[in-house]
């Protein structure tokens, strides 16, 4: 909390030399704004709009991408089929995808299929790094005792994967919320935060460009605490609990 | 009965068996014996199916139900002793498995608080006894025990042997070991390994 504030003194001193509300909101400006946005319903419809999507694109991506990993560990033919199209996906520009799925769909769902598109790849590489990464001398207590699957995968590879996922996990939040966000200021969905960054742009206020900009770190930062928080406690529960 | 014969098996230029004969009689515990180096644990793990020898021929192996104490413990460290025994054994729902596992695990001189603790917070003593238990709790018809009782206390490798004499009754085991009074011990036939 010392270095946030730390930094915020920072912003403060460097708006105070700047001096130009345009340029630069003060942290103060930026406060005031944020205090009247959060008390209108529309904020929270925003809100809700960009989280619904972004949340979503982030929650398929991991879904997929974990389907994605244990298929591309069982078969060498998947995993040598997926390969180049997670080097793809993962390699492209943000952008291209944006103005693709514009051509191809509507605005609405824009943030949701860029944002799983951002992820999907980082959560397929890291799980399948996780896969193979699994102990090898407890698979071959597995293979000795012939533990069956549905045994075997909460006791040996749920455990050794986790942390490879939770750590995807960590980056595909802030990764869907930046690329969500992006793809929202390009293709105007009505009633998201891009839009209401754009019009933040169009209309020169700088302090609603950063006060969208702090929901943004906020609910990223919110969304990803929730996220390993749930791990955390699936984990825990994996593990011992109870000796039943 | 299981046999081998003329097992070999290198690893890049080291011969670790040169065609080794080995006989294993059903219900009988034999022991193998030999310094370090002398390819015990390769014997072993040739009988769990874990390598593969590059000449010989195996008979005998077929639709045997195998378990093993193994030189390290390999348990889920994160998980019970009670989950890691039950995580092996067969037949009756979770909660008859669990009973089984405790039961097992009690044999050996676990007290009930170890019993629920992840094994990564038990000493080494007490989790090389979870991995024996986990090796003999089951039904398996061939065991293989490469040095069980490393690392126990005397009092513990008391426990530990009875419980293992008495779980190895009628099956068909190979026990790797240094210690020949181990051997006596399960008036196991003796086969002794060279360098």
């Amino acid at each position: 909390m010392l270095a946030v504030a730390f930094w915020i003194g920072v912003w403060h001193v460097a708006a105070v030399v700047v001096d130009q509300d345009l340029l630069l909101a003060s942290p103060g400006d930026v406060l005031v704004r944020l205090a009247e946005l959060v008390r209108t319903g529309d904020f929270w419809a925003t809100v809700g709009h960009s989280f619904a999507r972004i949340g979503t694109g982030f929650l398929a991506a991991a879904v997929v991408g974990v389907l994605g990993a244990t298929l591309a560990a069982a078969s060498r033919v998947a995993d040598a089929l997926l390969a180049p199209l997670v080097t793809a996906v993962r390699s492209t520009p943000v952008v291209s995808f944006i103005i693709l799925v514009l051509v191809w769909a509507d605005s609405g769902q824009l943030a949701l299929v860029v944002s799983f598109l951002m992820v999907v790849p980082v959560v397929h590489t890291n799980v399948l790094e996780g896969i193979r990464q699994r102990d090898p001398a407890l698979l071959e207590v597995a293979t000795v005792f012939e533990v069956p699957t549905l045994r075997r995968i909460p006791a040996i590879d749920v455990p050794a994967v986790l942390p490879y996922f939770v750590s995807a996990c960590r980056t595909g939040v802030g990764l869907a919320w930046k690329s969500g966000v992006a793809a929202e200021v390009i293709g105007l969905p009505q009633g998201s935060i891009g839009e209401q960054l754009y019009q933040a742009k169009i209309f020169l206020s700088t302090a609603d460009v950063f006060a969208w900009t702090v929901v943004v770190v906020a609910l990223s930062y919110g969304l990803e605490r929730v996220v390993v928080a749930l791990l955390d406690r699936a984990s825990r529960r994996l593990a011992v609990g109870s000796p039943a | 009965m299981i046999r081998a014969r003329g097992l070999r098996k290198t690893f890049g230029e080291q011969v670790v068996l040169d065609g080794l004969d080995l006989d294993l009689a059903p219900g009988t515990v034999t022991a193998l014996v030999g310094p370090n180096g002398s390819g015990k644990t390769t014997v072993g793990r040739i009988l769990l199916g874990l390598t593969t020898p590059d000449a010989g021929t195996l008979h005998g192996l077929d639709g045997r139900r195998r378990a093993a104490v193994f030189q390290e413990n390999r348990l889920c460290e994160q998980l019970s002793a009670v989950r890691n025994v039950r995580l092996v054994l067969d037949g009756g729902d979770r909660a008859a498995r669990t009973t089984r596992a405790v039961a097992e695990l009690r044999r050996v001189g676990l007290d009930d608080p170890s019993l629920r603790k992840p094994v990564l917070d038990l000493s080494g003593g007490q989790r090389r006894r979870v991995a024996l238990v986990r090796a003999l709790a089951g039904d398996a018809d061939l065991v293989v025990l490469d040095e069980p009782f490393t690392g126990l206390d005397p009092e513990s490798r008391a426990q530990a042997l009875t419980y293992a004499r008495a779980r190895c009754a009628g099956r068909t085991v190979l026990l790797i070991t240094h210690d020949p009074a181990d051997a006596a011990w399960f008036g196991a036939a003796v086969v002794h390994l060279g360098a």
